[in-house]
């Protein structure tokens, strides 16, 4: 049965398990949105050595926001803002957003908030989720801070899903601690491919994503590369296939934690 | 034709009120009777220059005995020995004149003031409520003579001639429209023209003493002598045209504003939070009303606590965009009250909004709204503005420069976006800057070779892929001499990192030793 079609079916159509764990297997890929809606609450773990997280999170947001079927009562083109919240601690290791290297559509969208403290900035998170005039809100927090714990997760995901507003949360430098994330990803860069005129040049962005924990995809990895307008992703390795039939069947593919 | 253009059918008509003893009558009304009692002798109210002591005013026997306006004190007091002075009041002299205006607009909807000491009325379609013309002055005239104040007024279609005929001609002089105004405002010296004093005295070297005399030369020679002059005040030929009515001329009306303000005196001082919250959140309820009658919002608020022992507190909230909901106000307000100090109690409080904005009516439930769609951008911004503070909430504005750092700015997120120029398509930039560039040790083929391998952060990174340099001189009308050229380099690594650097400066360039190499920017 094609992904599309079994995605495209309400939850509670299924009665049976097996017909839930076919359900289950539906695996993540690009302009999934179209069918699914957007993903509400992710979280993206990166370095802070590298803007790898932040790309990646960049990438899903814009391709969930090109893909998500336009209601016929809106206006043709989406012009709404989007909120960048980071904490001081994030833009002194990351640096701050430059306007000019923003991809095209959200040059001159941004709303960008510096929060001193995790406890600001997860107030900014959650005002922005409320907003209904914002296209989505873009987090980064460094660490396992105290503040950022399940219950605040929750609250995230509660107001996000309540007001339909995806949030982006990058964690810098952290570990995978409890959270109630729909999706949670681990990004690093990748090589990217030679572009066609020099290619002795960097070239357009690629990055090494692993899906780890998701409520309705097998986790997997890709290769995600972005081109022009569209996200491309690719099967990382073969290792992931194994893994996702063992999920499908009901069994959690484990694997050592990378940190602690 | 005529149909539009009412003006042509019914020409204006201007009240000129001209109180040429503005400041004494207001100093003698100012006070007590020994005031009144020292009238009657000499009397100047002096100002301090430079120079000393110079007369402002002086009344009728002042200048009887000699003292006039512009005389240093000194010479007066020579003239006068027992002369009497007092400290003149420009200030108050206009704030009196600006209460006048408004007072004046009982002889027309539309009044102006004339500094330092005349009024403009606009009477046109009015003085057949007063019986006439005539009747209207005599009524103006009376008005002020109850008040005591001196004045002299004058009607006429301009406002320069009506101002002309109060200040020179005979006492209540109308100027009817379908008179010759050229004919009866000939006899006024050049004075009336309302000039300058250096065009004044032009004038009178060129012998020209009254307006009908500067017909007599011709239009073209006065035009030759003052071609450099565009004020009006300056060119006797605009203020001609003006008086009759050639060029029209622009009058900056006075109209009252009244600032929104609520407040609640409370029986018993308050000293908890909770009934604080009450009374600002009855303060907030009132203000939405007040605001509402007049279809305005709020984009400034200041709220004032007056506590019993004498202290005041005073929190300042300003608005992303115009408001008028109760509840907004209050949630804001409640973020800035938690460090209110209520000492001995709070006994009045009073919420002022100092600048407000037009805002078109709505339909209401706004709030019950916001909770089922979410909030607005503007609200949003509000709230997180008054947590975090101003700076805290912006936007990257490009700005125009070739350096990375200063090409982008940052501004509150509701304003406009100033205009700038398009980026070049070929210029990659990377996706976050550092906020300083940061110091990386470098290995590369000197002087201008690619780098090879870096370390930054304690790491040692190989670098796989380069393309650069793209070369960004020093901006020489901003920074000083000695500031070395930047050449950037994209790069990518052997792990697929992606890095913005650039090395400051090149060997043999003068401009200080071997040059150093940042990383300023990390690209997707």
């Amino acid at each position: 049965m094609p992904d599309a079609a079994l995605s495209s079916l309400p939850i509670t159509a299924f009665e049976d398990v097996a017909a839930l764990s076919a359900r289950r297997s539906a695996r993540w890929r690009p302009g999934l949105a179209a069918v699914q809606g957007p993903a509400l609450h992710n979280e993206v773990f990166g370095l802070s050595r590298e803007a790898a997280g932040v790309g990646v999170a960049l990438a899903l947001a814009l391709d969930d926001w090109r893909h998500v079927p336009r209601e016929c009562g809106c206006e043709a083109e989406d012009r709404r803002s989007v909120l960048w919240v980071q904490t001081r601690e994030a833009a002194r290791l990351g640096g701050r957003p430059c306007r000019a290297g923003l991809p095209a559509d959200l040059q001159g969208r941004v709303i960008h908030v510096l929060a001193e403290k995790v406890e600001d900035a997860l107030f900014a998170l959650e005002e922005g989720l409320r907003c209904r005039d914002l296209a989505f809100v873009i987090g980064e927090i460094p660490g396992n801070a105290k503040a950022l714990d399940f219950t605040a997760s929750r609250r995230l995901t509660l107001a996000s899903e309540r007001h339909g507003v995806p949030l982006f949360l990058v964690r810098l430098d952290a570990a995978r601690d409890l959270s109630s994330a729909r999706m949670r990803w681990e990004a690093t860069s990748a090589p990217s491919a030679p572009p066609r005129w020099n290619a002795q040049a960097p070239g357009d962005p690629a990055w090494r994503a692993e899906l780890f924990r998701a409520r309705s995809h097998a986790p997997g990895e890709w290769v995600l590369e972005e081109g022009g307008k569209t996200l491309r992703a690719d099967k990382a390795s073969s290792e992931t296939d194994r893994a996702v039939a063992n999920w499908a069947a009901g069994l959690q593919h484990r694997r050592a934690p990378r940190r602690a | 034709m005529s149909a539009l253009l009412p003006d042509a059918a019914r020409p204006r008509r201007i009240l000129s009120i001209w109180m040429p003893a503005m400041a004494m009558d207001r100093w003698r009304l100012g006070g007590s009777g020994e005031r009144r009692a020292l009238d009657d002798k000499p009397l100047v109210l002096i100002a301090d220059t430079a120079h000393g002591p110079r007369i402002e005013a002086a009344n009728r026997s002042g200048m009887a005995a000699g003292a006039c306006r512009g005389m240093m004190l000194a010479d007066a007091r020579t003239l006068c020995p027992d002369i009497a002075t007092a400290p003149s009041d420009p200030a108050g002299d206009l704030a009196f004149l600006e209460k006048l205006a408004i007072w004046a607009q009982r002889w027309g909807p539309w009044s102006a003031m004339d500094a330092p000491d005349s009024l403009l009325v606009d009477v046109t379609a009015v003085p057949h409520l007063f019986g006439g013309e005539g009747r209207l002055l005599a009524d103006v005239a009376e008005t002020f003579a109850r008040r005591e104040l001196t004045l002299r007024c004058a009607i006429a279609p301009t406002a320069g001639a009506a101002w002309a005929l109060s200040h020179y001609g005979p006492p209540g002089a109308i100027l009817a429209a379908q008179d010759d105004a050229e004919a009866r405002l000939a006899d006024l010296p050049v004075a009336a023209l309302r000039l300058d004093d250096d065009v004044l005295t032009v004038l009178r070297r060129l012998g020209l003493k009254r307006l009908g005399e500067l017909a007599t030369i011709g239009r073209d020679a006065i035009q030759r002598r003052f071609r450099n002059r565009k004020s009006p005040a300056a060119n006797p030929l605009i203020r001609l045209d003006q008086i009759l009515g050639r060029v029209p001329e622009p009058l900056l009306p006075v109209v009252p504003q009244h600032m929104p303000l609520v407040q609640r005196r409370l029986m018993e001082p308050i000293r908890h939070r909770q009934l604080l919250d009450q009374v600002v959140g009855d303060l907030a309820g009132d203000m939405a009303r007040e605001l509402e009658a007049r279809g305005e919002g709020a984009r400034r608020l200041e709220l004032g606590m007056w506590r019993v022992d004498g202290e005041v507190v005073v929190r300042r909230l300003e608005m992303a965009a115009a408001t008028r909901e109760a509840a907004h106000i209050c949630r804001l307000f409640a973020a800035r009250l938690d460090d209110v100090d209520a000492g001995f109690g709070i006994e009045m409080l009073r919420l002022r909004a100092s600048w407000a904005e037009p805002l078109a009516l709505e339909q209401g439930d706004i709030e019950a709204a916001a909770e089922t769609h979410g909030t607005s951008l503007a609200a949003c911004i509000d709230r997180l503005t008054v947590r975090l503070g101003r700076e805290a909430v912006t936007r990257p504005v490009p700005f125009a420069s070739h350096i990375p750092e200063r090409a982008q700015r940052w501004q509150p997120p509701l304003e406009p976006e100033p205009t700038s120029q398009g980026e070049l398509a070929f210029h990659r930039r990377p996706l976050k800057l550092l906020d300083n560039p940061e110091r990386i040790a470098v290995l590369y083929a000197t002087p201008d070779g690619y780098p090879r391998r870096f370390r930054w952060r304690g790491e040692v990174h190989e670098v796989a892929r380069v393309e650069g340099p793209e070369r960004i001189a020093p901006e020489w009308w901003r920074e000083r001499g000695g500031t070395r050229l930047r050449d950037y380099y994209r790069i990518e690594d052997d792990r697929g990192r992606r890095y913005w650097i650039y090395r400051l400066g090149i060997v043999g360039d003068g401009r200080g030793g071997a040059p150093d190499w940042y990383l300023q920017g990390l690209c997707a």
